[in-house]
């Protein structure tokens, strides 16, 4: 065994492993199996719809695993991800309409229609290069790395911590909602970008395609979580945790902090694009209601649900979080907002370590009780 | 002339017609343009004719007359109520059962009811009334009110033509209203502007100079462009005219900009004078701050419905004046609950505080939401502060916004002089400055954050009553003023009441200032990315507290 590969199985423990490959077996096979292979009558079948959903909720938790990263491990609390994960998905929306081509409203070959709307003669120099998927798919990850970066270094370098980050991040994003709503922009204002065909030839209607997007969210969900758990696992990472305890501490051991935390941020960045552009596809639509400020911080409850400072415990979150949405959103609109609210309220109350932590002590408190009771049976 | 004076004081002229005598009195006005008694007696008299040619020449020898009368007597006419009475006077007379109530037109003194055989009609057409109409246009530059005199000038130098001139002079002449008679100047100089005289002509570029119209400027610019002055000095004198127009609306406009800069600055101010306290003070974000000034927003519209149905229509407008403890109490109270349920525990861990509060402005959203539905809900402007007015050059000013920027400076004059003199602003202040070591002091620090977290939120609900007055309310009503109040906060310096007044007035104004070149978003988002930036180099804001509570 070689040191990268020996390096991967010290991620998780054996029982990380286990849970980590049925889980991947679960939603990588058995999903679009049941979706597939199982004819629609049956009660075993699982709906393309919800296979659909399941893969929006998976690019949730890559987003959550971002933020994870860079809140639960650096102590960053950046209330502005949802710019990123907003322009991964732009760059995948400007490819797949440069996809659509002649078959638009207006068919201009080579206009998206909203700009043949405006009135414009000719594609704007930064929708160059994106007819092209694998350019499309870099970018999807520069543009969110190259903000971050810029802005990180902007904001470390001038030791900008807690709150105060939170509060410009915020403003960055609100700044980004702003500018993406006006027409001028060329990014389609209001509407967005939407009403995509295909992705490389594959037909976005067709229920193969989206079960083929849902795996690879899924794959790249799991690639993204061991990423995530390489680096923390590091001595990067153990750098990073060191910053979020005490940061001053750590500069004067002669680490840069800076260096770390811009790191950490732009990677994060990167996957929270990769994230936007997987979402993309799969709802068909992509606008400038991502980077309201209240999607961003709705980001930071997933992650606190879950536990944060725990990878697992953010994406189980989103998944969780999103999954009650979508149930209550359905039952009773008016509900769901109410329940969003005391969530933030409780989760940061009562279980500051998040579901996560609550399991963990109360298989603690097992074991607690499982010795003591063993004791008494000895002095018996 | 005294004669008629003291002839009409019996009519219900008297107070235009005294200023009338003053103004002749008192003016150096041509004798030969001052119609005399007899002339008016005369031209009323005429009208008196079956012919309508002749009325119609009658009708506009009144008009050139420029008695303040002949507005009445035409309309009169033009409604059918002028009569000739049996002795040959003209007379104005209203039918009232079967008996006429008659006037005299001349002196405009009762007289003995008429039956109606010893009445005759004068009778009109649609002819001559459209010509009273015309005349009556002008006779309004003789009116007895001011501002319709104002309009009637107004109206006639969008028409000019040399007939208007000879009335623009005659007006000005016993003009006594200086307002009204600088508006006639400048309609004069407009007219004389084309006259023959060189002389006039550059008097009247001197007057125009002394405009701040763009209309005029566009006049002279005209004048200039198709060569019609043909005298070089005053196409100098021109060009320097429209300089001097040129600069005069130049600095207009920066005082508009500054102004509306100074009203958004205002709301940015109460917007965000809450916030100060809390999060300068004592260090909690508040992310249901916007959700206090909503509240604030809603007691006004709550004291409103109930003054609209239990106080009598006339002390409707007094509501304000209820909402306002009303509001600070609903969002004070709100605060003690947020901070004694919820942020005491959080003391020390900000970022959790912020997920929190953030929660809280969801429920309480929500809340307001499923009470009083999704739609705006009115709040109306008390007529005491409805209504705009101008400052000089065309900036006009509505009278709500005014009275925010009054407010807001009240409010924040009244919350430093809380801090500095009160036994609580002491207790605040020592709080600030070394929590332990106050607490050993003997101060309640519990309480007096919690009090502290009341006081934030109350202002914030004033902030709220008072921005119901010029923005919708809404339950969205406090997201709009969230990122804007943090960013005044700590642009300003997060715990310094100066630095927040500042960071609010400096932000308005270099919106307003921006909006006019960049369009307003992309000012917004200017703005935006220069607090971003400034924070990199001023990480504490403008005014950074020194000493021990800014280290950490």
């Amino acid at each position: 065994m070689g040191p990268l590969s020996s390096r991967l199985f010290a991620l998780e423990s054996r029982r990380g492993w286990t849970v980590f490959m049925g889980l991947a077996a679960v939603l990588m096979v058995v999903v679009p199996v049941l979706n597939l292979a199982v004819p629609e009558d049956s009660w075993l079948h699982v709906p393309t719809f919800w296979v659909t959903t399941l893969g929006k909720f998976l690019c949730f938790a890559m987003l959550a695993l971002a933020l994870d990263l860079i809140w639960g491990y650096a102590g960053i609390l950046s209330l502005g991800h949802g710019a990123f994960f907003g322009l991964g998905g732009y760059a995948m929306g400007m490819y797949l309409m440069r996809q659509i081509g002649e078959r638009s409203v207006y068919g201009h070959p080579e206009l998206p229609d909203f700009m043949v709307f405006l009135n414009w003669k000719e594609l704007p120099w930064y929708w160059y290069g994106f007819d092209n998927f694998a350019f499309a798919v870099l970018m999807a990850m520069l543009v969110p790395g190259a903000l971050a970066f810029v802005f990180g270094w902007l904001a470390f370098r001038s030791r900008i911590t807690g709150v105060y980050f939170s509060i410009i991040s915020q403003a960055m994003v609100f700044a980004m909602m702003l500018a993406f709503f006006r027409n001028e922009m060329g990014f389609g204002g209001n509407n967005g970008l939407t009403d995509f065909k295909d992705l490389l030839g594959f037909d976005l209607s067709a229920s193969t395609t989206k079960v083929g997007l849902y795996v690879i969210s899924a794959l790249m969900l799991g690639l993204v979580y061991l990423l995530c758990r390489y680096v923390v696992t590091s001595k990067l990472g153990r750098v990073l945790i060191a910053v979020r305890d005490a940061e001053s501490r750590v500069r004067f051991l002669g680490y840069s902090v800076t260096r770390a935390k811009l790191f950490v941020f732009t990677l994060s960045a990167m996957l929270a694009g990769i994230a936007g552009a997987l979402y993309v596809p799969q709802v068909g639509i992509i606008n400038p209601g991502e980077f309201t400020p209240a999607k961003s911080i709705e980001v930071a409850i997933w992650v606190a649900v879950g536990g944060r400072g725990t990878l697992f415990g953010a994406a189980a979150g989103a998944v969780a979080v999103n999954g009650a949405k979508s149930l209550l959103t359905g039952i009773a609109p008016e509900i769901w907002l109410f329940f969003l609210g005391a969530l933030f309220i409780l989760v940061t109350l009562l279980m500051p370590r998040g579901l996560v932590g609550v399991v963990r002590q109360w298989r603690e408190r097992r074991a607690i009780s499982k010795a003591s009771h063993s004791d008494s049976h000895v002095s018996a | 002339m005294i004669d008629r004076k003291s002839r009409d004081l019996s009519g219900n002229r008297i107070l235009g017609a005294a200023a009338l005598g003053a103004a002749l009195l008192f003016t150096a006005a041509p004798v030969a343009s001052e119609p005399s008694e007899a002339d008016f007696h005369a031209a009323l008299q005429a009208l008196d004719t079956k012919k309508f040619q002749q009325k119609a020449q009658a009708i506009e020898h009144l008009g050139t007359l420029g008695d303040p009368r002949v507005l009445e007597v035409l309309e009169s006419l033009a409604k059918g109520r002028l009569y000739v009475r049996k002795d040959g006077r003209v007379v104005i007379a209203e039918r009232s059962g079967k008996k006429y109530i008659v006037q005299d037109a001349v002196s405009g003194r009762p007289e003995s009811e008429a039956s109606k055989k010893e009445l005759k009609k004068i009778k009109v057409n649609n002819r001559l009334r459209r010509l009273i109409r015309g005349v009556t246009g002008q006779l309004a530059l003789f009116s007895d009110d001011p501002d319709r005199r104002i309009k009637a000038a107004d109206n006639l130098s969008k028409n000019p033509n040399p007939q208007i001139l000879t009335l623009f002079r005659q007006a000005r002449d016993r003009e006594t209203d200086d307002a009204v008679r600088a508006k006639l100047e400048v309609g004069i100089a407009m007219l004389e502007l084309e006259a023959d005289d060189p002389a006039l002509r550059l008097a009247a570029t001197a007057t125009l100079a002394e405009t701040s119209d763009p209309d005029i400027r566009s006049l002279l610019e005209r004048r200039l462009q198709t060569d019609a002055e043909p005298n070089l000095e005053i196409r100098d004198t021109l060009h320097g005219a429209i300089e001097t127009i040129d600069r005069k609306l130049w600095l207009f406009g920066i005082a508009e900009n500054l102004l509306f800069g100074i009203s958004l600055g205002s709301v940015l101010l109460l917007a965000a004078i809450g916030l100060a306290i809390t999060f300068g003070v004592m260090g909690v974000i508040n992310m249901a701050h916007g959700e206090m000034i909503m509240l604030g927003a809603y007691s006004a519209f709550m004291v409103q419905e109930i003054f609209r149905s239990v106080v009598p229509p006339e002390l409707f407008g007094f509501y304000l004046l209820a909402a306002l403890p009303v509001a600070f109490l609903m969002s004070a109270s709100m605060g003690v609950l947020i901070e004694r349920g919820v942020i005491r525990f959080l003391y020390g861990r900000p970022l959790e505080t912020l997920l929190a509060t953030w929660g809280i402005s969801l429920i309480l959203q929500q809340l307001v939401r499923s009470i009083f539905g999704a739609n705006n809900r009115e709040v109306a402007n008390p007529e005491w502060i409805s209504g705009a007015i101008e400052i000089a050059g065309g900036v006009t000013v509505t009278l709500n916004r005014l009275c925010i920027i009054l407010f807001s400076l009240a409010v924040v004059a009244a919350l430093a002089a809380f801090i500095r003199y009160s036994r609580f602003g002491l207790n605040m202040r020592a709080v600030t400055q070394n929590r332990s070591m106050a607490a050993s002091m003997g101060i309640r620090t519990g309480q007096v954050d919690a009090l502290t977290f009341a006081l934030g939120s109350g202002i914030a609900g004033v902030a709220g009553m008072a921005l119901s007055q010029i923005s919708n309310v809404s339950p969205n009503l406090g997201q709009n003023f969230i990122v804007d109040s943090f960013m005044v906060v700590v642009f300003g310096g997060v715990g310094s009441l100066w630095g927040t007044i500042v960071g609010a007035f400096s932000l308005g104004i270099v919106n307003k200032f921006l909006e006019p070149v960049s369009g307003a978003i992309l000012g917004k988002i200017v703005v935006l990315i220069f607090i971003i930036l400034f924070i990199q180099m001023r990480p504490r804001g403008l005014f950074a507290l020194k000493g021990r509570a800014a280290g950490d």
